[in-house]
């Protein structure tokens, strides 16, 4: 017999198949925690994407109606628990405003250093995380090595490694330590070299760039209508940065570059990441220097401030003071206000409502990752499986601040 | 310089404005439910508000009208904020309570919107795909609002039960009376521990 | 290692014994290659990841590698707050996981639910999965869940199921007057009471 010559049309060729269903589940690997995307598959490229987050939702709104002003602390530092330090400063500033009180100079170059620490721990573990997720595990133990230096530094002036509640309405919680700033410079130069390190590493490595370059692009434009702000908008083009447009504590007196990408892929976004740490140890480096060695750090206000232990013990003023900011909290006048900040991943706004009395009426918190996390379905439709590994790193989800 | 933009939202709304105010720095507008979309339009358009920064809601339980939609606008090249309220929803909140949505004028809208949803129970008409965000789907009720009690779970399991587990699961101190440190706790009057 | 002694067990417990030659072998050799999940959620992660690295290595103590199924893995980490839209995910995972299985609750949150008392936080992962040892914290220092761990490993080889918390090894209050602090009246925790 001879076989039969069939001439096929190229549409009878494919085998009439199903999108597969997957559940990339909220229980993941990756370290982002918490997370759900539903996924519809066409072999390995993904046709619909449904993200679904709040797998971490605490509460974090409701409780802080619950409290006083002052409680909120604690609340505010396991929002964006990488860099703890700039929710404390984003709140104690917002609370600030509403009371009209300004900090003494020496708190504002404090908040401004312990700040930027934070905000290199956010950026080394962002990248090392994402390095992990691809394969890379070294550069990730160097990235963590530099961060526990970091850590050690916190340890050190504010007694808690990673949230410390250290901010306070009107000051710290405590003056800058002696050798504060002898531990700093020591341990610039050691954690620059560490990035370094691992920067080489990752950036001679074929298949890393060829995972992250062009992949997850998006346009300027697409990323300011879907309210982007942070290291993952200035990777796409927009010179974006808080700390320069609208500046707050002494950040119009130090000089420092935002780097900004051109392509808005995970490249861009890394290697923005990066360049942010050289930026950051230049404002450190720049605020130390600044920083007078002695004054208050806490405004002498007793409307917001705690007094003395001493004077609590032996006066009857201070006992009465202490009194009424512990059980009913500080009194903040009434109105509403909000209240912006350069976080870890971007704008991160307070918008307060008080009612005059000690317990907030409304906290909000305008967290960066969670309109970031928004782009993520757009960013991984019609891409490959596999590519949502490093574009959901490279964006920084930190479960904490999106569920809020 | 951002008192222009009130000006300017006044001159061409007019009465749709109810009030306005420019307290902390804050340009703030209060304006008629009915024209959200419109008067949110004219900002992205006229006003170069290429950012909706926020959009979430607020609760004044002691007043009519009880939900307050809040939208914080921003301009990259402007450099100026606005803020945008408009009040709904009647003491009750029986009903549906619904404002417009804006999210076919910045997609980031989407979330914001779902979220205020959750929390609040706003309906946001033409909203592409309205439903939870944070909360499960099977949570009944909208957290947020004032008369939702803080600490009434829903549990989507059921617990372990203390037979099952064989030790008390209420929240107690862990160690026994002569055990661990002295101070901070009640003085027990048996062999129980029990936090009160 | 091994101080039995030293642990704290909660009320009405009863140890169990490593009553055989082949049990006590079975024990070491499951208490020094323990697989772990590390089910992560949320700010405890921070200090897990720093628990892995090189600082204060976990590998030492046999529990370095992680597997992220449950099927291969025989100590479950809860790290980090688990809400209620998460408790039926936890409950899986923890009944894919094949016996024996242990389970760690990292930190306050997953210990009672922490400062998170609203109405949606499981207050506690015992009131989900039964828990075998709680290192409290927020977060704990990574020297707080080693202990933690060596304590699960004591268990592990005298067959103990009972669970069981880390405590301080120092009173505070037995320091002295430490850094200025004003020191109230210290009460003797033994010997006051009949």
């Amino acid at each position: 017999m001879e076989p039969i010559d069939l001439e096929l049309e190229e549409g009878e060729l494919e085998l009439p198949a199903e999108p597969m269903h997957l559940n990339m589940g909220p229980s993941h690997p990756a370290m982002h925690g918490t997370v759900r995307i539903v996924l519809e598959l066409t072999g390995e490229t993904i046709t619909k994407a449904d993200v679904q987050i709040g797998y971490l939702h605490r509460g974090f709104e409701k409780m802080c109606e619950r409290g006083t002003w002052a409680q909120v602390f604690p609340y505010a530092d396991r929002l964006n628990y990488v860099s703890p330090m700039l929710n404390n400063v984003g709140y104690a500033l917002a609370v600030e405003k509403l009371c009209g009180i300004e900090v003494p100079e020496r708190c504002m170059w404090y908040r401004m250093a312990l700040g930027e620490l934070a905000r290199i721990s956010d950026h080394l573990t962002c990248t090392g995380a994402m390095a992990m997720e691809l394969g890379a595990f070294t550069p990730f133990l160097w990235f963590i090595k530099a961060r526990e230096m970091l850590w050690d530094i916190m340890e050190e002036e504010t007694g808690a490694r990673l949230t410390h509640s250290f901010g306070r309405i009107g000051g710290m919680a405590s003056p800058p330590t002696a050798n504060f700033k002898a531990m700093c410079r020591e341990a610039l130069p050691k954690l620059i070299g560490l990035m370094e390190e691992g920067e080489k590493m990752l950036l001679k490595n074929r298949i890393f760039i060829d995972r992250l370059e062009n992949v997850g692009n998006i346009s300027g434009a697409d990323a300011i209508g879907l309210g982007w702000t942070g290291p993952c908008l200035r990777a796409s083009g927009v010179p974006y940065d808080v700390r320069k447009a609208h500046p707050y504590l002494k950040y119009d007196e130090v000089e420092f570059d935002v780097p900004v990408g051109t392509r808005g892929d995970n490249l861009d976004r890394f290697l923005v990441r990066l360049a942010e740490i050289r930026q950051t140890r230049r404002i450190i480096e720049q605020v130390l220097e600044r920083m007078p060695d002695e004054g208050p750090v806490s405004v002498d206000d007793p409307r917001v401030m705690l007094p003395e232990k001493k004077d609590v013990y032996t006066t009857i003023e201070g006992t009465i003071q202490h009194f009424k900011l512990i059980m009913e909290g500080a009194k903040v006048p009434k109105g509403e206000v909000y209240s912006y900040t350069e976080g870890g991943n971007g704008e991160l706004g307070f918008y307060l409502v008080s009612d005059g009395s000690g317990t907030p009426h409304r906290v909000r918190i305008r967290p960066p990752c969670f309109t970031i996390t928004q782009g993520l379905q757009k960013l991984i439709t019609n891409s490959m499986l596999s590519d949502i590994v490093p574009t959901f790193g490279s964006l920084n989800m930190i479960g904490g601040e999106c569920d809020h | 310089m951002s008192e222009r933009i009130l000006e300017t939202l006044k001159s061409r709304f007019g009465s749709a404005i109810f009030e306005t105010h420019s307290q902390f720095g804050d340009d703030t507008a209060v304006v008629d439910p009915a024209k959200w979309h419109e008067i949110m339009t004219f900002c992205r358009t006229e006003l170069e508000c290429d950012m909706l920064t926020d959009l979430c809601g607020v609760d004044y339980p002691e007043r009519e009208p009880r939900l307050e939609v809040v939208a914080h606008l921003y301009s990259i090249a402007k450099r100026h904020h606005v803020r945008l309220k408009a009040r709904i929803g009647d003491r009750e909140l029986e009903g549906d309570v619904e404002i417009d949505s804006v999210a076919n004028i910045w997609p980031t809208a989407n979330w914001l919107e779902r979220e205020t949803f959750d929390m609040f129970g706003i309906k946001f008409k033409g909203h592409p795909d309205l439903r939870r965000l944070l909360m499960y789907p099977e949570f009944v009720g909208h957290p947020l609002r004032k008369d939702y009690p803080a600490q009434k779970t829903q549990p989507l399991i059921e617990y372990r039960t203390e037979e099952e587990a064989g030790l008390p699961l209420d929240k107690q101190l862990p160690f026994g009376p002569d055990e661990g440190m002295s101070f901070g706790r009640k003085e027990f009057t048996s062999g129980e521990g029990e936090a009160s | 290692m091994g101080e039995v002694t030293r642990q704290v067990t909660l009320e009405g417990s009863q140890t169990g014994f490593a009553t055989t030659r082949l049990d006590a072998l079975l024990g070491w050799a499951r208490k020094y290659s323990l697989f772990q999940y590390p089910f992560v959620t949320a700010c405890c992660g921070m200090e897990f990841m720093a628990l892995a690295s090189p600082r204060f290595d976990m590998a030492r103590f046999g529990a370095e590698a992680p597997r992220f199924s449950p099927r291969q893995a025989d100590l479950l980490w809860v790290v980090g707050t688990i809400s209620q839209r998460q408790a039926p995910v936890l409950r899986r995972i923890y009944e894919q996981m094949m016996e024996p299985k242990w389970v760690l609750a990292f930190g306050t949150c997953a210990s009672s639910g922490g400062f998170y008392d609203n109405y949606t936080t499981v207050a506690g992962i015992d009131k989900i999965i039964p828990t075998d040892v709680y290192v409290p914290g927020c977060p704990p220092r990574p020297e707080a869940v080693i202990d933690g761990l060596l304590l699960l490993q004591d268990k592990i080889a005298t067959g103990d199921r009972t669970p069981g918390i880390i405590k301080p090894r120092e009173d505070p209050a037995s320091m002295g007057n430490v850094n200025g602090l004003v020191q109230l009246q210290k009460k003797s925790a033994k010997g006051d009471r009949p």
